[in-house]
């Protein structure tokens, strides 16, 4: 495996989290898609690292202290959504749609 | 050579999972094909010289997948909701969009010059060093925001319990006026 079909590899995963992100009506999929897309960005940064003699490693700890962030605030949302809702699905709320 | 085939394979493995991530409708089976796409890129770090963030990678989606699962299941009690998110057409415009992120992505790596370098890739004692060394104010503003973060996710998710009490002193006040009067 080379620097080329590693970041090919990323780009085929982050597609994958845009297409997720787009059709996907679940709160809790939509995280999934998110992580999926932060996964494709840490495999480019340790990628780069390895064959191309960059200092990003600890940039990809970083990236994942974040992610836990995001994902603790994002499921406190999905809380709320569904005591609001009682559902999650994101068409649930779309009371600002005019 | 054996441990480029198994990279291969990994990679594959990453790919195949990834598809049934964002294509299962079961949330938790979403959740478990994550967990799998997530092992196998820590096998892939392992490959690329980054055995400490292969095991950061295990030990924290762990806990993080399992927190995940109980949300799924929890939330998908209603299985007619789940039925009805299959078959709209914005599956169509996804699948063209994301095709098209692919399509510039692949172009700009193929076409750019890509930088070879065969400078080793730090251990893990030197990573720890850059860590408190180079990026300290980093490493302690990501503390400062997992706290925030923490904080934050139980505001949130407690503020309905909230309300309900400053609404029920509310209520209580004027009843308390009167018995005074």
């Amino acid at each position: 495996m080379t620097l080329v079909h590693c970041l090919l590899l990323a780009a085929a995963l982050f597609s994958l989290g845009v297409y997720g992100l787009l059709t996907r009506k679940q709160a809790v999929a939509l995280l999934l898609s998110i992580e999926l897309m932060v996964n494709a960005a840490n495999l480019v940064l340790v990628a780069f690292a390895k064959f191309a003699g960059a200092p990003t490693q600890p940039i990809v700890l970083f990236t994942l202290a974040i992610t836990v962030a995001e994902v603790a605030v994002g499921l406190a949302l999905v809380m709320l959504l569904y005591r609001r809702y009682d559902d999650t699905l994101l068409d649930a709320a779309s009371e600002m749609k005019g | 050579m054996i441990g480029d085939a198994l990279a291969w394979i990994l990679g594959a493995a990453v790919v195949i999972s990834g598809v049934f991530v964002v294509a299962s409708r079961d949330l938790v089976h979403a959740v478990l094909w994550l967990a799998l796409a997530l092992l196998c890129t820590a096998g892939l770090y392992a490959y690329l010289d980054a055995p400490f963030l292969a095991g950061v990678q295990v030990l924290t989606y762990v806990g993080g997948v399992a927190t995940l699962m109980v949300f799924g299941v929890m939330v998908t009690r209603r299985h007619a909701a789940a039925a009805a998110e299959a078959g709209n057409d914005s599956n169509v415009v996804g699948a063209v969009v994301a095709l098209g992120v692919f399509a510039v992505l692949a172009i700009a790596i193929l076409k750019t010059d890509l930088p070879t370098s065969t400078a080793p890739t730090p251990d893990t004692a030197e990573l720890g060093r850059t860590l408190l060394d180079d990026y300290l104010l980093a490493f302690e503003a990501v503390s400062l925001l997992l706290l925030a973060a923490v904080v934050g996710a139980v505001v949130i998710a407690r503020r309905r319990d909230v309300e309900a009490r400053t609404q029920d002193d509310a209520t209580l006040l004027p009843t308390m006026r009167t018995g005074a009067d």
